[in-house]
């Protein structure tokens, strides 16, 4: 099983972006939960979502604590969460950054997800469409196929430019 | 069809398919998504019933009953305090033997504040009549749904039916799922007490002392009817669609010594906890009990027990290893865990099991 936590602030997509990547992997032919986890939710608070991928039916509701990659949607929330918690120390760490931040200890994959949105001017009530170039990200580390990537961002949103926004992250992120 | 969604939209989807005449509901957290997705089927034209928007829980159950008691097929759906707050309507609706169906997202009641899940919801209606099932998947969200309405409907219920589904643990998940095209699985409504201008009766009349009691008799022998007429329809459903279930669900039980005992989510989690300490040299097993009325006892002879409550009674337990205790004469290991969604995870109950002491009740969490 390959689980997922992903940090978000409220607002930024982030449940719906599991949902995304979990309906991607489901796609593929695999088993996958999308778990959002529901505190007092408000715009710009730290929002935490799980996903699981097996190839068996999968009977854990219960949070990830020992992630095997943490996604951080905002990295100014790395200063008020421990993101790491938990992480297994093989595990890989992607972060929304403009200026490349790593972490110590585990492989990390810095994407400039906001970068992305902004240039193709995706943006809603002020705030970057980050969940579609974060799904060509996940592509592109492998955990999901091109193909589902792009079924599941055709079928979600209207506007052709999010799927021009995965491509861009496919081919910005160094694998 | 194979699809993707969540514990909501799959029952949603399964009422949607089961075609009622009459959906009347209240939003409340964290069941909001089912009433959304039957609103958007009845605006889309996908479903044909009347979408009556109620001012209350309380109408939304006075709704049904009106609609039921024409003999047409009803839905309704709600959450903790919603559902508490038709506490009267569910006695009524079950009184006048009317077959409606719901579902209710269990949730913690206030105060303190809070919208996590706990079935104490539920398990307080517990003796107004109505049939209750918890499910532990999205897909069993669905099919359970479905079923409901072929066990209510049936003569020999007649009698309301509520599905009971984790709020957000399992209303909020999203999981691979199968709908199905029910046919004549679902056979049309025949309610043989229902309004019928030409041949007018008294409905809901004063009944005295003198027959009052025969009433409520005959909702008992519904009651129990209902076991046979569940088993059959699982046993339809399985031979039709491919998917078993069980008046309650056995994990790895055949040569148990100890057995764990949930319902709903923590039902399906406990079964990765009976792997882990089988691998470790413990023959435990996991009964998810599925009805929790009808009360329906599993053979728990020669067996140690671990239940675990999502709920409490106060003055009296945990309610689930009360009854058990009660009517199988276990002495359970009584664990009252995941009230209000505090998180309870397969560890804790491998956990359960090493510090069971049979006939104690032990808080989750709480450090006396």
């Amino acid at each position: 099983m390959y689980e997922i936590r992903l940090h978000s602030r409220g607002g930024q997509g982030g449940v719906t972006a599991a949902k995304l990547i979990a309906y991607a992997a489901f796609l593929d032919g695999k088993y996958a939960t999308a778990t959002p986890l529901y505190g007092a939710e408000r715009r710009g608070a730290p929002v935490v979502s799980f996903i699981r991928i097996d190839d068996e039916p999968i009977r854990i509701y219960s949070q990830i604590r020992n992630p095997d990659l943490v996604i951080v949607l905002d990295e100014s929330i790395m200063q008020v969460v421990d993101v790491l918690h938990g992480i297994k120390p093989d595990g890989t760490v992607l972060i929304n950054s403009q200026i490349g931040t790593e972490v110590e200890g585990h492989s990390t994959y810095p994407v400039d997800l906001t970068g992305i949105a902004l240039s193709l001017d995706l943006v809603i009530s002020g705030s970057p469409i980050l969940n579609t170039p974060l799904i060509g990200a996940i592509a592109k580390m492998g955990l999901i196929s091109r193909e589902s990537a792009k079924t599941v961002i055709s079928e979600t949103f209207r506007d052709e430019r999010n799927v021009e926004a995965a491509l861009r992250a496919y081919e910005e992120l160094e694998i | 069809m194979l699809t993707f969604g969540t514990g909501n939209k799959a029952v949603a989807m399964a009422v949607r398919d089961a075609k009622p005449v009459v959906v009347a509901a209240y939003p409340i957290t964290p069941q909001t998504e089912i009433v959304e997705e039957l609103a958007n089927f009845v605006t889309a034209g996908s479903m044909a019933a009347r979408y009556i928007p109620v001012e209350s829980e309380h109408s939304s159950m006075a709704a049904c009953i009106g609609a039921a008691a024409t003999g047409v097929r009803t839905f309704t759906a709600t959450s903790s305090h919603g559902l508490v707050y038709m506490c009267e309507m569910l006695h009524m609706s079950a009184g006048a033997r009317l077959p409606i169906v719901m579902a209710n997202a269990n949730r913690a009641l206030g105060p303190g504040w809070n919208i996590g899940a706990e079935h104490s919801d539920s398990i307080s209606m517990r003796d107004t009549g109505w049939l209750q099932v918890y499910v532990s998947t999205v897909q069993e969200a669905y099919d359970a749904t479905l079923m409901a309405f072929r066990i209510a409907e049936h003569t020999d219920v007649l009698l309301p039916v509520m599905i009971n589904l984790d709020g957000f643990l399992l209303t909020h998940i999203t999981q691979t799922f199968e709908t199905v095209e029910p046919g004549d699985f679902l056979p049309p409504t025949a309610t043989p007490h229902a309004i019928d201008i030409k041949n007018p009766g008294g409905y809901g009349t004063l009944t005295p002392g003198n027959t009052h009691f025969t009433f409520r008799r005959d909702m008992e022998r519904g009651m129990r009817a209902s076991i046979a007429v569940i088993e059959e329809t699982e046993a339809d459903f399985a031979r039709r669609f491919g998917r078993e279930y069980h008046l309650y669900e056995e994990y790895r039980c055949e040569d148990a010594d100890v057995v764990i005992i949930a319902m709903g989510t923590l039902g399906k989690e406990m079964e990765v906890a009976v792997d882990i300490l089988r691998d470790e040299g413990i023959a435990a097993g996991a009964i998810r009990m599925r009805w929790f009325r009808p009360f329906i006892v599993p053979d728990l002879d020669g067996k140690e027990v671990v239940v675990i409550d999502r709920d409490y009674s106060f003055g009296y337990g945990g309610v689930l290893a009360g009854e058990l205790q009660a009517k199988s004469g276990c002495k359970p290991f009584s664990v009252i865990a995941g009230l209000g969604g505090q998180e309870v995870t397969y560890d804790d109950i491998v956990e359960f099991v090493r510090i069971r002491k049979p006939g104690t009740e032990h808080w989750f969490g709480v450090v006396d």
